[in-house]
């Protein structure tokens, strides 16, 4: 019962994904061999993390019922949010390899 | 093993103004872009003044890829279901030209073929993954697995400070002194942006948006206008937003879009692009160390960008500094030495120059705008204040300034005057 209603909570908050999914689809974006950005194994649950699923701005970060708090890396924009709200301590942070990753070509 | 005189880690605009710098003085410079080419990775809200930086660059801007020079300027106060809207513009604008609306894909990638014109090499899809340090004294960096040697690294990879934080240079990056800026960019047709936003040929409009928009919290809304789109988004304190559990960020800026005052005038464009960044707001107090042994660090990656409420500013600063970082250079290089002693120059042009001056100039106004009121109570009121103005009821109308007092009670005087008294410090 916690759970639904936190989930209800949770997804009043958040964007329609539909429409979050075609905006970054409008990007190119190269995807490299790894993922540059990891949350640290052990930390999905802690709570620096939380932050990230509502400031992401390509809404990347999901937590799920138990808890834990998952990224998916496609789309990423590389703008850094992540890393200053939640920090190095939870996240293992780097750009994406040379030629790899969000390639802006109006902003 | 290849050694270079100056490597230069992004090719953004404080990199490329430093390899521009250092080229037309014929220093044999490398610079490192991991994007597929310069302003790939590089996101603005979309306006540069160029009177600061004009004369550091003679000859560059004639031919300067900009979009419309900025002529009408406007701030709107949103409230949830209401907004009022100042427009500014005057002969100085129109003549002057001193700001312009600028997309960076376009415009790095011109500056960057300027520079190697001058003979800078550029280097794209290299990203810095290291710096080669001997006895405290940086000396090169590792990319791809190679080792590139040189005599002095200007650092200008962007607001994370990812390369300087390697040699101890690092500027103290917080939720509280960060902001993230998203955008949309929108294609119009040129005639549907110069009669919405009423432009005569190449002008363009800037407008601030406070309040609602960011859900009352730190930070606010930007739209400009290029020649074939606009770009809309909004910037919003991060810490603010961490501690807002009913923010989800994405969302905001698709609400900004649904508000009536902004759909009017995106209507029946179609979204180029989303893109986001970091923007670093902490002014005077979080600016990095400037230099160190065989090392200078320019642009965002410095702290370098300024919000002063009406303005917020990095590109000026970014140009600046790395064309200063590159005197510098050229002094240290007649001398062939690059310790830091050698590099403090670097510091002295910037604190003898208007981008320091700004930043001691303006080294209050992130306490001062860190004022919940200013991005809440005033839109509210404001809104509350003229829709009883304009209203005009059924049965007769109230006299008007009794509408004024009720707002006005002697405990909102205090406050109003006590954040007057703050506005002092900008």
């Amino acid at each position: 019962m916690v759970d639904l209603k936190r989930s209800l909570e949770l997804s009043k908050i958040m964007i329609d994904e539909s429409v979050l999914k075609a905006k970054l689809g409008l990007n190119v974006f190269k995807p490299g061999k790894d993922a540059h950005i990891k949350i640290r194994p052990g930390m999905e649950k802690d709570p620096r993390l939380k932050p990230a699923v509502r400031l992401c701005p390509a809404g990347l970060y999901t937590e799920n019922q138990a808890g834990e708090v998952t990224l998916v890396i496609d789309g990423c924009v590389e703008c850094g949010t992540c890393l200053i709200a939640c920090g190095m301590e939870v996240l293992d942070w780097n750009y994406p390899e040379g030629g790899v990753g969000v390639q802006f070509r109006f902003s | 093993m290849e050694k270079f005189d100056a490597i230069i880690v992004g090719a953004g605009l404080a990199g490329l103004a430093a390899a521009y710098t250092l080229a037309s003085e014929g220093v044999e410079v490398l610079v490192l872009e991991r994007g597929d080419y310069p302003g790939s990775k590089n996101v603005t809200g979309g306006r540069i003044y160029l009177n600061p930086v004009r004369s550091l660059f003679p000859g560059l801007w004639e031919d300067a890829p900009l979009e419309r020079y900025i002529a009408h300027e406007g701030v709107s106060v949103m409230g949830t279901s209401d907004s009022i809207r100042i427009d500014y513009s005057g002969d100085e604008l129109r003549n002057s030209r001193q700001s312009y609306s600028i997309i960076r894909s376009k415009f790095d990638r011109w500056f960057a073929e300027q520079t190697e014109s001058k003979g800078a090499m550029l280097l794209t899809r290299a990203k810095v993954d290291d710096l080669v340090i001997e006895n405290g004294k940086v000396c090169g960096v590792l990319t791809g697995g190679d080792e590139l040697r040189c005599n002095a690294v200007i650092a200008c990879d962007g607001v994370l400070s990812l390369i300087p934080r390697k040699a101890g240079l690092s500027t103290p990056l917080n939720m509280s002194n960060c902001a993230v800026g998203l955008k949309e960019v929108i294609a119009l047709e040129p005639g549907a942006i110069e009669s919405r936003f009423g432009l005569d040929g190449n002008e363009g409009a800037a407008r601030l948006f406070l309040g609602q928009v960011t859900s009352s919290l730190f930070g606010g809304g930007f739209l400009y206008t290029n020649q074939e789109s606009v770009s809309l988004g909004l910037v919003i304190g991060i810490k603010a937003a961490a501690e807002d559990m009913a923010v989800s960020v994405p969302e905001l800026l698709e609400n900004f879009k649904k508000r009536p005052e902004i759909a009017c005038l995106i209507k029946g464009g179609s979204s180029l692009e989303y893109s986001a960044h970091v923007i670093p707001e902490g002014g005077c107090n979080a600016l990095a160390r400037l230099y160190g042994d065989g090392i200078m660090v320019a642009g965002d990656s410095a702290g370098l960008a300024l919000n002063i409420g009406f303005t917020v500013r990095g590109m000026e600063y970014a140009l600046a500094s790395g064309h200063y970082a590159a005197r510098a250079f050229l002094k240290a290089r007649e001398k062939g030495h690059f310790e830091a002693a050698d590099l403090k120059l670097y510091q002295d042009y910037l604190e003898e120059s208007f981008v320091l001056k700004d930043f001691r100039n303006f080294r209050h106004a992130p306490e001062v705008l860190d004022n919940p009121r200013l991005f809440s109570h005033y839109p509210e009121m404001l809104g509350s204040i003229f829709r009883e103005i304009y209203t005009v009821p059924s049965g007769s109308k109230g006299n008007l300034f009794p509408i004024i007092k009720k707002h006005m009670s002697a405990a909102e005087v205090w406050s109003t005057l006590k954040d007057l008294w703050s506005f002092q410090k900008l």
